[in-house]
């Protein structure tokens, strides 16, 4: 895929995020417009899954640690031919598999989540087994930047350094924000790329609203032979829609039909000017 | 008597009211200190942190992290409410309740929100339905699920007051007071008996003890005398009532928000049938199954926690 197309892919995603979530009347909104470039350049470009390959042991595997950006998840693997895009029109409803979090009910998805700081462990459980059987896949999970005050996070950063899992990339969503606001002020954890350092990864920022930027930065993995890679994505959060960006209501506000309508169209017009 | 009163301060989250009544603890007492992990928001306790920003601690996400800080808070005589939802606390910081909170008697109040299946459409990971029962394995714990604003109100204050843990769960849900409100006889491990009855018993808890009392409505039209308990404290939990109300109803229905393992239910039956009180007995609560989804009203549905399912239980029951 070209990076023109990885752009329009991205709006794409962004408008049908906030179609299901306008449906459902229910979603993470903000989170997922943040790192829905991330997913598009991941299984649009870097990762070897697809439907076809999705029961092999040798695929990549994706973890989303922050579990309540599934809107965006949702978009990308309907789009992949995992499950018809229709399905999603059941988002939150009784008895409905496509849940507020991630689950293993839907095809594709890897891992239950949801509750924050539990990907980066089964993600180095996941890295480990394919060092221990001599595979040649590689693991991908993405960490929202509140999550991390979790300790178990910080306990599998040092069993990935620890194992040399170099299968092992660590994508960080740095929105800035979380739930009661800047992340600086309820819990400042800068300087990330530092921290990880001194644990043994090796660490790379990126704008990770950049499909192109993405892209080049996930061609160049492993950063370093012998460590895990931590990607540090710069991200905005409700990127893509002027008001719901940097604005941490859209963390889970649900747009009503007007603002649907005002959204779609900045996005419609953004698909013009790429 | 069984009317549902809801005029004053009837049709509230349980949530809202214990922010209130946090605040008003909070205006005389520079002592009481709230702790949340990027949980203020839900757990309304925007207001009561503009008001007294020096009596609330952020920890960020961080769940262990908040139960070990609100430990050591309390130990230097700070009346603290360890403020997070439910699903995550009693998970994930469950060891820090046993041994910093409970082992080590350090009487930090920890607060449960969004509790049972509140978050409903958000999954089992937001689900709390293990709580009672992994809290009452643990010693020195009094747990707590209030059914309405009047509970609410007098279980925050009388926890503040409390020398020693408590553990209490609201839920998101507006609730309307369930009886006059206005005696003052509100004591933890005292069950309050919401309507009298002879035929059958409803033991309930929590949010659940609102479709409870509008079962027990529906079955009087057909002449089943139903008494309705609120029984507010899991644990210790009120023994007498529960062999009170065996010794006297023909039946007895247990309705928690919980799973069927380990809470109210098992916790009555257990007791009755070492006394040797045998009656039929049903426990109403999430079956040991991948819970269904859906929102807490679907959920609740899905498994009987409502007037119909409630009602065809009993009637069911009293045939045996
Ligand atoms: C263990 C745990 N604690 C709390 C929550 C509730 N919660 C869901 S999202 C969120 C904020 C997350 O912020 P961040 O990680 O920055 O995500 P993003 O900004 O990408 O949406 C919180 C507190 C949770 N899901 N899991
Ligand atoms: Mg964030």
């Amino acid at each position: 895929m070209t990076i023109k197309e990885l752009k329009q892919r991205s709006i794409q995603y962004r408008k049908n995020v906030l179609k299901y979530i306008l449906q459902a009347k229910a979603g993470h909104t903000g989170g997922s417009l943040s790192c829905v470039d991330i997913l598009n350049v991941l299984y649009n470009d870097t990762m070897n899954v697809s439907p076809q390959n999705f029961s092999s042991p040798d695929r990549d595997r994706y973890i989303q640690s922050k579990g309540h950006s599934v809107e965006a998840l949702y978009v990308v693997l309907a789009d992949k031919g995992f499950f018809p895009e229709k399905d999603l029109e059941t988002l939150c409803q009784y008895k409905s598999h496509y849940i507020g979090h991630p689950t293993r009910k839907v095809n594709g998805i890897e891992q239950n989540t949801g509750a924050l700081g539990h990907g980066l462990p089964i993600a180095a459980g996941t890295a480990l087994a394919a060092k221990l059987d001599g595979r040649a896949y590689r693991v991908f999970t993405l960490l929202g930047d509140g999550e991390l005050p979790e300790g178990s996070n910080w306990e599998a950063a040092l069993t990935a350094a620890h194992y040399q899992l170099d299968n092992l990339c660590a994508i960080i969503d740095k929105n800035t924000l979380q739930i009661t606001g800047a992340t600086a002020d309820v819990c400042n954890t800068d300087p990330l790329d530092k921290k990880f350092e001194s644990f043994g990864w090796a660490v790379k920022e990126v704008d990770g609203n950049d499909p192109g930027e993405l892209k080049k930065l996930f061609d160049s993995l492993p950063f370093e032979k012998g460590k895990p890679s931590l990607v540090i994505a710069h991200t905005v959060k409700g990127k893509g829609v002027s008001f719901m960006e940097n604005d941490v209501k859209w963390h889970h506000g649900v747009p009503g039909k007007e603002q649907y309508e005002k959204a779609i169209e900045e996005l419609d017009h953004a698909l013009t000017v790429i | 008597m069984a009317e549902i009163i809801t005029a004053n301060i009837g049709y509230k989250p349980n949530q809202d009211v214990f922010s209130e009544t946090m605040q008003r603890l909070a205006e005389n007492d520079k002592d009481i200190i709230a702790v949340t992990s990027d949980s203020r928001g839900s757990g309304k306790l925007v207001p009561f942190g503009k008001k007294f920003p020096k009596q609330i601690v952020e920890v960020g996400i961080a769940e262990q992290n908040l139960v070990g800080v609100a430990a050591g808070l309390a130990s230097c005589g700070k009346k603290v409410f360890a403020v997070s939802p439910a699903c995550f606390l009693t998970a994930r910081a469950l060891e820090q309740i046993k041994n910093d909170v409970a082992y080590s008697d350090n009487p930090v109040k920890v607060i449960g929100i969004s509790a049972g299946v509140s978050y409903g459409a958000l999954g089992s990971t937001h689900h709390s339905l293990h709580d009672f029962a992994v809290l009452r394995a643990i010693n020195n714990i009094i747990i707590v699920a209030p059914a309405d604003n009047y509970e609410t109100e007098k279980a925050v204050e009388l926890a503040s007051q409390t020398p020693h843990p408590v553990y209490m769960r609201f839920g998101k849900k507006p609730m309307p007071l369930l009886n006059e409100a206005n005696d003052d006889s509100f004591a933890f491990g005292k069950g309050r008996v919401i309507r009298e009855g002879d035929d059958v018993a409803i033991i309930a808890t929590g949010e659940t003890v609102y479709p409870a009392l509008l079962a027990a409505n529906k079955l009087s039209e057909q002449n089943i005398s139903t008494a309705v308990v609120s029984m507010h404290t899991i644990k210790p939990l009120d023994t007498a009532l529960v062999k009170k109300l065996a010794e006297k109803c023909r039946a007895v229905i247990t309705v928690e928000e919980h799973s069927v393992c380990g809470g109210l239910g098992e916790a009555c039956a257990s007791y009755l049938l070492q006394q040797g009180i045998m009656k039929p007995f049903a426990i109403i609560g999430i079956p040991d199954e991948y819970t269904v989804t859906g929102s807490q009203q679907d959920i609740f549905n899905h498994y009987d926690i409502s007037e119909k399912g409630i009602a065809a239980r009993a009637v069911s029951l009293l045939k045996k």
